[in-house]
C-alpha cells in the first residue's frame, strides 16, 4: 500500500520548483529575467539616493553547456546605496527578504527577483555568486555565497573586507548561469531600450559576449522626486493587516487607533467614521473580536468621506521627463505625454501618465508601437493580455482621425505602491476597471493632443502645396502671356504672390 | 459648264485667329500687369446651357458663363495649361504647322505643363474654342481621323511648302485626304454643280470607278462614318462659298440617319462653334420608306437601334423638317434596316443608274 507523506518545504524551494512564475520559464527567458531583476535592484538603489544611475552591465561567454545553450558569466555593477554587510547574505541568499515592503514605489516588491537570478544560476551551473557592496566609502565588502534551497538560508563561502581607497559606493553582482544568449537578444536589447526611455536620467552600458558595446546615455540628470513612506489607506486594508496593526500598536483607543495608522485619517474624520460604523472611539482596538475585526474591515470599505490616498508616495516621472525619455529613445517627430491625477483602487493609489508619439524614426509597420511600463520597469512579454493593450484596441482611433498605418509609438506609465501585476515575473498589468478609466482617459488627451498636431500639420503641408501651386503656374501663365501678347518683359507677378501668402483662405 | 474662280476665306480667317489669340495673351498680361489675378469668362458648356437654335438650326450655348481666374487654386493649372494651349496655338497658326491632338498632349510636356492625359488636353483645347469662338482646327490642331473628296475642284494650297501650287482633286483615284493642308487651302475652280457626300468607302470607291462624279457633276465627300469636323466644316465651305447644294447618302438606320443631321445641323459637343453645320445639305437616303420602295433586303432593328430612335424622336434637331419625324416613325413601324450596299441585289451599277438620279430629283 502506497504511503502518503506529509513535508513542509521552504520559500526558496518553493520558487525553485516553481520558477516559471517568476519568470525563469526557459534559457531564453532565464537570461533576460537575470539580467532584469539585478538591473531594476540597481535602478532602485541608485534612486534612493536620488543620485542618476550608472550601471554597468556584462555578460560573457564561458562555455556550452549543451547543444542551444551556453554557459554565460554575468556582471552588474551600479552607483547605488549599497548593502550594509550584515545584510549581504540573506538579501542575496534568502528568498522573501528584501527592504522594500514599506508602502512606497519601488520596482522591487517580492524580496524575490535577484535572488530567484541567483538560484537559477546555481542549479544551472553549481557555482557561487560573488557580491561585492559599499555603502559607507570606507569599506568594501565582498561575500561567496550560495543558497540553501531546502533550508532557504544563504551559505558564505568566502568573506573578505577591503579598504575603500578610491571611495567607491554601490554594488557588484556576478555569478554565472546557463542561457541563450542569441535567441534572448532581441529582448535584451530592447529592455535597455525601453529602460532607458522611462530612466532618462540613467547611463546604461551593456557589453554582450560578441564583446558589443551597446550604450544608453542619460538625457538629463534631473530625477523625479522619490516617494515617501506612507501608511496604508483605510479602503486597502484587510483583515490580515488590522490584526497586524492591533498586535504593534500603542494605543488604547479606537480614536486614535484610527489616526495615527491610517492614511489620510485625522480626528475628525476617525469621528465621523466611528459614529458612522457604530463603533465607539474610547473602545481598545485589541479588545476587539474577530468577527468586530472583519466588521471594521467592510465599514472601512464602505465609508464613503475618506479622502482618496495621496500620491506623495509615488514617483511618477512626470511629463517633462517622460517627454525627455521618448524623445531621446525614440526620435519621434511629435510627442505629447500627460500625467493623470492620482487614483487608487483598491486603497491603492496609482498614477498613470501615457504619452503619444508619431513619426520620426518610429516605425510604419501597420499597428501601433506599444510600450508598457510599471514603476519604470518595461513590460515585454504577455503585450495581449495586458489592460493598457485591451484599452488601445477598444479605443476609436479614428474619432481622433488616427489610422493603425500611421507610424504611432503608445507610451503607458503605471506606478502605484501595488502594481496590479497578475504574476510575480511582472509581465503584465491585471485588468482593474480603475486602472482601465485613467489609462483611457489619459490616451484620450494624448490622442487630442496628436489630432491636433495632424490637423495643424495638415493645415500647414496644405499652405505649403498651395503657395507652390501658385508659385508654380503664376510665372508661368505670365510668361505665356507676355509671349501671347508679344510683349518683351513678363509682368510683374511678385504682388500675386505676397497676397496668396497674405490671405490664406481662398476666395474666388 | 464654265470654271468660275472664287475668293477665298482662308487667308482672311487665319488673321482672324492670329488677332483674336494675341488679344486674349494682351487681356492676361494687363490683368497682371495691374496686380490682378487674371480670369477668363467663357460660355458654359454644361448641358443646362445648350440649346437649339432655330435661326442657325443647330445647337449653341446659352448666357450662362463660367469664369476661370488665376485665384482660385482649383484653377489655375487649366488655366496656365489654356494660356499655354493659346500660345501653341499662336504658334502653329502664324507658322503654319499643323499638329494633332496627341502632339498637343506631348509638345505641353517640354514646357513643364503636363496634361493628366489625353482628356486633360483635349478639354483645354474645347475650353480654348469656346473662349475663342474658332474651332481647333482653325489653330491648326487635328484629330486624327481622315475623310477625302474627289471631283473636279481645283485648290491652292496655302500650306508653307506648297504655298501658291493648284491641285484637281480628280488628280488621285482614291480621292485627296481633308487633311490640314487641303483644309487649309483656297478654292480656285469647280465645274461640279452639287456636293454628294458618302457614308462608306466602298460606295465612294464605287462611284468613283462608276463616274458619277462626272454623270452627275458632282464633288464627292467621303464622311468616313461620323464626319470629323474638319470635313464638316470643309463640306460647309463648299456650300457657302461655292453655293454647291449638298446630299448626303447613308445607311438606311438611325445611325446613319445621324450622321446625316450632325453634317446638317451639328453636334451638341460642338455648340460653342459655328461654320461647322450646313443647313441647307440634304439628307437624300437610304430613307425608311425607301426601304419600303426599293423592296431591299433588310436586318431587323435592335433594341439599341430603336432605344436610338425614341431619342431621336425627342430631339430638337429632327423637329425641323417633317421628312425626319416621317422616316422615324416609318423605321419603327416597319423594324428593319438596310445598307446602301443592299442595292447590289439589283446590280451593281443600279444604285447609280436609278436610285441616285431618283433621290437626288426628290430631294432637291
Ligand atoms: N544593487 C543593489 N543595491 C542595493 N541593495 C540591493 C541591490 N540589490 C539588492 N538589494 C537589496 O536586496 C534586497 C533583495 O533584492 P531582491 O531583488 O531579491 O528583492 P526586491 O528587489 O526587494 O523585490 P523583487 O522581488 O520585486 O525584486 C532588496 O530589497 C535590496 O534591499
Ligand atoms: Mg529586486
Amino acid at each position: 500500500m502506497a504511503q502518503v507523506t506529509f513535508e513542509e518545504i521552504s520559500a526558496s524551494d518553493f520558487f525553485y520548483r516553481n520558477r516559471d512564475i517568476a519568470g525563469f520559464t526557459n534559457p531564453t527567458r532565464a537570461i533576460f529575467a537575470a539580467i532584469r531583476e539585478l538591473v531594476e535592484n540597481s535602478l532602485d538603489a541608485a534612486e534612493s539616493l536620488k543620485i542618476p544611475p550608472e550601471i554597468y552591465v556584462r555578460l560573457s561567454f564561458e562555455g556550452e553547456a549543451s547543444k542551444e545553450t551556453q554557459i554565460y558569466k554575468l556582471r552588474v555593477e551600479d552607483n547605488g546605496c549599497g548593502v550594509p554587510p550584515r545584510h549581504i547574505p540573506s538579501a542575496f541568499g534568502q528568498v522573501l527578504f528584501g527592504s522594500k515592503y514599506k508602502l512606497k514605489q519601488q520596482r522591487g516588491t517580492f524580496g524575490l527577483g535577484g535572488k530567484m537570478a541567483i538560484l537559477y544560476g546555481q542549479i544551472t551551473t553549481h557555482q557561487h555568486a560573488t557580491i561585492i557592496s559599499s555603502t559607507d566609502k570606507s569599506k568594501i565588502y565582498m561575500y561567496k555565497l550560495m543558497i540553501d534551497i531546502q533550508k532557504n538560508r544563504p551559505i558564505i563561502l568566502d568573506r573578505k573586507v577591503f579598504l575603500n581607497k578610491e571611495g567607491w559606493r554601490g554594488t557588484v553582482v556576478e555569478f554565472s548561469l546557463e542561457g541563450d544568449y542569441l535567441r534572448a537578444m532581441p529582448k535584451i536589447l530592447e529592455y535597455f531600450k525601453q529602460t532607458a526611455m522611462v530612466n532618462p536620467y540613467a547611463n546604461l552600458t551593456f557589453v554582450d559576449p560578441k564583446g558589443r558595446l551597446y550604450k544608453f546615455t542619460r538625457a538629463t540628470t534631473v530625477m523625479p522626486d522619490p516617494p515617501k513612506e506612507t501608511l496604508p489607506h483605510p479602503y486597502g486594508v484587510d483583515v490580515e493587516l488590522l490584526q497586524r496593526l492591533i498586535q504593534v500598536t500603542p494605543y488604547n483607543n479606537m480614536l486614535e487607533f484610527l489616526k495615527y495608522h491610517f492614511h489620510r485619517v485625522g480626528e475628525i474624520t476617525a469621528n465621523k467614521f466611528l459614529a458612522f460604523s457604530g463603533i465607539s472611539p474610547s473602545k481598545n482596538p485589541k479588545k476587539l473580536s474577530h468577527e468586530e475585526i472583519v466588521r471594521l474591515m467592510h465599514m472601512l470599505k464602505k465609508f464613503k468621506d475618506f479622502l482618496p490616498p495621496d500620491a506623495s508616495c509615488l514617483s511618477p516621472l512626470g511629463e517633462e521627463l517622460l517627454k525627455t525619455g521618448v524623445l531621446k529613445e525614440l526620435k519621434p517627430e511629435f510627442v505629447a505625454v500627460h500625467q493623470r491625477k492620482p487614483a487608487t483602487y483598491a486603497g491603492h493609489p496609482f498614477i498613470v501618465e501615457v504619452a503619444i508619439a508619431y513619426g520620426g524614426e518610429i516605425p510604419q509597420r501597420g499597428g501601433f508601437v506599444i510600450y508598457r511600463f510599471a514603476n519604470r520597469i518595461p513590460l515585454l512579454y504577455d503585450e495581449a493580455s495586458d489592460v493598457s493593450v485591451k484599452v488601445i484596441n477598444a479605443m476609436n482611433w479614428r474619432r481622433y482621425k488616427v489610422t493603425p498605418d500611421m507610424p504611432i509609438a503608445i507610451v503607458v506609465h503605471i506606478c502605484s505602491t501595488k502594481v496590479p501585476y497578475k504574476t510575480v515575473g511582472k509581465e503584465f498589468i491585471a485588468d482593474r476597471p480603475e486602472v482601465r478609466r485613467e489609462i483611457a482617459n489619459g490616451l484620450r488627451e494624448v490622442a487630442r493632443q496628436l489630432q491636433h498636431f495632424l490637423s495643424r500639420r495638415e493645415h500647414v503641408d496644405k499652405e505649403k502645396k498651395r503657395l507652390g501651386v501658385f508659385s508654380k503656374y503664376l510665372p508661368k501663365i505670365a510668361q505665356f502671356s507676355t509671349k501671347l501678347a508679344g510683349r518683351e518683359k513678363p509682368p510683374d507677378i511678385e504682388k500675386l504672390l505676397r497676397s496668396v501668402k497674405k490671405f490664406g483662405a481662398e476666395g474666388v | 459648264m464654265e470654271p468660275k474662280e472664287f475668293k477665298s476665306s482662308i487667308t482672311e480667317r487665319r488673321k482672324e485667329v492670329l488677332a483674336s489669340l494675341g488679344s486674349l495673351g494682351a487681356k492676361i498680361y494687363e490683368q497682371i500687369d495691374k496686380g490682378y489675378f487674371p480670369s477668363i469668362e467663357m460660355p458654359s458648356r454644361s448641358t443646362e446651357n445648350i440649346y437649339y437654335d432655330q435661326k442657325f438650326r443647330q445647337f449653341i450655348l446659352g448666357d450662362k458663363k463660367v469664369k476661370r481666374s488665376a485665384r482660385n487654386i482649383r484653377h489655375l493649372k487649366p488655366f496656365a495649361q489654356l494660356v499655354w494651349t493659346a500660345l501653341f496655338s499662336y504658334e502653329l497658326t502664324s507658322q503654319r504647322k499643323t499638329s494633332t491632338l496627341r502632339d498637343v498632349y506631348y509638345s505641353a510636356q517640354a514646357y513643364e505643363m503636363t496634361f493628366k492625359d489625353q482628356q486633360e488636353s483635349n478639354n483645354i483645347i474645347t475650353d480654348l474654342e469656346t473662349v475663342l469662338g474658332f474651332s481647333r482646327e482653325d489653330f491648326n490642331i487635328f484629330p486624327e481621323e481622315r475623310s477625302a473628296v474627289f471631283g473636279d475642284l481645283t485648290i491652292r494650297y496655302t500650306v508653307p511648302g506648297y504655298e501658291g501650287k493648284t491641285l484637281n482633286l480628280t488628280s488621285h483615284p482614291d480621292g485627296v485626304m481633308i487633311g490640314p493642308a487641303l483644309t487649309s487651302s483656297e478654292f480656285v475652280e469647280t465645274s461640279a454643280d452639287k456636293v454628294i457626300a458618302i457614308e462608306k468607302g466602298g460606295l465612294f470607291t464605287r462611284f468613283i470607278e462608276e463616274n458619277v462624279h462626272k454623270k452627275f457633276n458632282a464633288l464627292l465627300v467621303l464622311t468616313a462614318g461620323q464626319a470629323p469636323r474638319a470635313t464638316r466644316h470643309f463640306i460647309r465651305r463648299l456650300n457657302k462659298e461655292l453655293k454647291l447644294p449638298v446630299y448626303i447618302f447613308t445607311d438606311g438606320d438611325p445611325w446613319g440617319m445621324h450622321i446625316a443631321m450632325v453634317i446638317i445641323s451639328g453636334s451638341a459637343n460642338a455648340a460653342h462653334l459655328r461654320d461647322l453645320t450646313t443647313p441647307d445639305a440634304k439628307w437624300s437616303g437610304v430613307w425608311a420608306t425607301d426601304i419600303v420602295n426599293y423592296k431591299l433586303p433588310t436586318d431587323p432593328l435592335d433594341d439599341i437601334d430603336m432605344k436610338r430612335l425614341y431619342e431621336l424622336q425627342k430631339d430638337p434637331r429632327y423637329k425641323e423638317d417633317p421628312l425626319w419625324q416621317r422616316e422615324i416613325k416609318t423605321f419603327m413601324k416597319i423594324r428593319r434596316k438596310a445598307e446602301q450596299e443592299a442595292f447590289s441585289r439589283y446590280g451593281l451599277t443600279y444604285i447609280v443608274d436609278e436610285y441616285l438620279p431618283a433621290k437626288l430629283e426628290e430631294t432637291k
